[in-house]
């Protein structure tokens, strides 16, 4: 697993593609490939170019505040973390376990993210690469045209995104910014009268999903690319439950090498940072995580859908089971590794969780009303769940007067910057190496990059921000090309 | 009838300037409460989406919200169209790609809306709103008060011109 082309061997001779910033992925990420004079390709990166400073913006506020302020740090994922920060709070408020009925609503909360956000992924981020093809024309390889051609595929993605969300907002009261998740417990109750509103939608959001899997795994049998593109090997990291089955909320540390076989099992994921390190490379913002005893060398590891289908032994719900059945003979039962079966992964996984929200809202435990409990103050906590994107760490210290004084995020995005890293590097090896450049090739990368679905947010949005620009620099490092596209589509040449 | 007019804020509250969007929609949400009887439905997200089509179908009159980094302070105000543009290959879309969606999704004009940019300075994480945005905030919020107040596109146009 060592780093091939991650670091040009004369860069100063070479040509500079940036791809900045990747379109439908989410923040600002920029991607720069060295080329020689033959258009062979020497070096490729992928860049994070914004500093983030979340812990910074987390130090100093008191401790029960933390799960409502870092709902803030992204507009993509907040569920995602306000529930990791809630899990580390129960933690510094000395308790081991929740309310049956505070953590039923958690879980609830958590599958309609997950929801959700599978949904935009698919029907509106992924699918026009798999419909149109990887290098069809750009007017057409974008949800509208999805929309124009596939009217029914995309009004199924809106509604059930919608769906997602509405179950976010039946549990913490409002869509975003709720009070949901408190040290301790849950902060409202679920009326019968949401939970019925809630229930009589599942059946339909039930078999669309089915239908979302079925569609999903005809186009990547279609797509030319599937068998070879971005395929290479890797360890895999997840939470996983105790009888092996896939868990979204809770679990111990599972991490699994490329043939299967186990690295480590059932680890406290309050140790975690005993099992795994962080890296810091000079050319990003982003840390390069790897599990500490294979090394940083080897010991990178993808996480998210992809990683956590490879990693269970199973689904506890019926349909879900069948299809990662289905998935795991695609790879005659071993490790799937292409880029593009996370796809399908994270369709499986929508599945489960339109089935989950079913079983929870069945559950007469999800209209309790007992959900806080109570322990003795601790000064450190440490939450993990499973975010759409991947496995997500929340580490924090509390000073006696219960102000966070260190904090340590992990984002599901830091865990597979190698292995987007290494996408990159595998699709312009297969691809770009002496081939000209064009806009189709160039989106190759672009499609490696969104397979893993991408946070890169900060969540400002402002209008006007945000163009695209791609520059080409020649071997003294002149620009000799640039583009500019603008927020409103606009392009603009601004060649010197 | 009365219009049921949409107000829908896009921003984070804790990013400098980008609250500007969430700040006027909880203004307004105080306001309404003194004021009830209005068909005022508010949205606050982060970004706008392709959802968003939904809700501004179900409204007559739609006011879209934002922080705006480019527009001349205090605001601006204008007339937004479906059309598509860049925004649609990101996680966010812009105002009239959401009209597009809308108009796509349903095969007709979506109904008319408009777009209150305020113009930020300031996009820090963990920054409250600059001094400069506060004063914006001000202006906008007396443009929003005479925007509810005559809840007619004709009356909304008059007043994106300028007049």
């Amino acid at each position: 697993m060592t780093h091939v082309l991650e670091t040009a061997a004369h860069p100063r001779a070479l040509r500079r593609v940036a791809i900045e910033p990747l379109t439908r992925v989410e923040g600002h990420g920029k991607v720069t490939i060295l080329l020689d004079d033959q258009n062979r390709v020497h070096q490729a990166r992928l860049h994070i170019v914004e500093f983030r400073g979340f812990e910074k913006f987390i130090q100093g506020r008191p401790y029960w505040e933390v799960p409502v302020l870092v709902q803030r740090l992204c507009g993509i994922c907040p569920v995602s973390h306000h529930l990791a920060a809630g899990k580390a709070m129960d933690m510094i408020a000395g308790v081991r376990q929740l309310t049956p009925t505070a953590e039923k609503l958690r879980r609830l909360m958590h599958t309609g993210q997950m929801l959700q956000s599978h949904a935009l992924h698919f029907f509106h981020l992924a699918s026009p690469d798999l419909l149109f093809g990887f290098d069809s024309d750009p007017d057409r390889r974008n949800i509208i045209g999805v929309v124009r051609e596939h009217p029914d595929l995309a009004i199924r993605g809106v509604t059930l995104r919608k769906f997602g969300q509405e179950v976010i907002r039946h549990v913490a009261g409002k869509r975003i910014h709720g009070v949901a998740c408190i040290p301790g417990g849950m902060n409202k109750a679920l009326t019968i009268e949401e939970r019925d509103e809630l229930r009589k939608q599942t059946p339909q959001i039930i078999r669309w999903c089915q239908d979302a899997v079925r569609t999903c795994r005809d186009l990547l049998e279609q797509c030319e690319h599937a068998p070879i593109f971005g395929v290479f090997p890797s360890n895999f990291l997840s939470l996983i439950r105790k009888d092996g089955a896939l868990d979204f909320y809770d679990g111990g540390l599972r991490a699994r090498d490329a043939q299967g076989g186990t690295i480590f099992d059932h680890v406290d994921y309050t140790r975690y940072n005993r099992y795994i390190h962080e890296e810091v490379k000079s050319w990003s913002y982003m840390k390069f995580p790897f599990i500490i005893n294979l090394g940083d060398e080897d010991g990178w590891y993808r996480v998210g859908p992809l990683a956590r289908l490879n990693n269970c032994d199973f689904v506890d719900t019926v349909f879900a089971e069948h299809e990662r059945q289905i998935f795991r003979e695609a790879a005659n039962g071993g490790m799937q590794h292409a880029t593009l079966a996370y796809h399908w992964a994270r369709m499986i996984e929508m599945l489960h969780a339109a089935e989950t929200i079913e079983r929870l809202l069945d559950d007469a435990d999800i209209t309790g009303t007992d959900l806080v409990v109570h322990g003795e103050r601790q000064s450190e906590g440490v939450g993990v769940i499973e975010a759409p994107r991947g496995t997500l760490f929340h580490h924090y210290k509390v000073d006696e007067n219960d102000m966070v004084v260190r904090a340590n995020l992990i984002v599901s995005t830091t865990n597979n910057n190698q292995a987007m890293n290494e996408a990159v590097r595998n699709v312009c090896a297969s691809y770009l190496d002496g081939n000209k450049l064009t806009e189709g090739l160039l989106n190759h990368i672009e499609v490696a990059v969104r397979a893993f679905d991408p946070c890169l947010s900060c969540a400002t949005h402002a209008l006007g921000r945000m163009p695209l620009r791609v520059e080409l620099v020649d071997a003294e490092g002149q620009v000799i090309d640039c583009m500019v596209k603008e927020s409103d589509g606009t392009c603009v040449s601004q060649t010197p | 009838m009365t219009a049921r007019i949409l107000v829908l804020g896009c921003g984070n509250p804790s990013r400098g300037d980008d609250a500007l969007g969430p700040a006027l929609v909880a203004r307004t949400r105080d306001w309404l409460a003194q004021h009830p009887g209005r068909e005022v439905r508010l949205v606050e997200d982060f970004q706008l989406q392709v959802e968003h089509a939904l809700d501004v179908l179900d409204a007559d009159l739609t006011l879209f919200v934002d922080a705006d980094a480019s527009c001349n302070a205090p605001f601006c105000l204008r007339r937004a169209m479906p059309e598509r543009d860049a925004s649609y290959t990101t996680h966010e879309l812009s105002p009239e790609a959401v009209l597009h969606a809308a108009r796509v999704v349903t095969g007709r004009d979506p109904p008319p809306a408009y777009v209150l940019g305020v113009r930020g300075e300031r996009f820090e994480l963990g920054e409250p709103l600059s001094p400069a945005a506060s004063g914006h905030l001000e202006a906008a919020w007396d443009e929003l008060m005479e925007l509810l107040d005559d809840p007619r596109p004709s009356a909304w146009d008059a007043r994106a011109a300028g007049w």
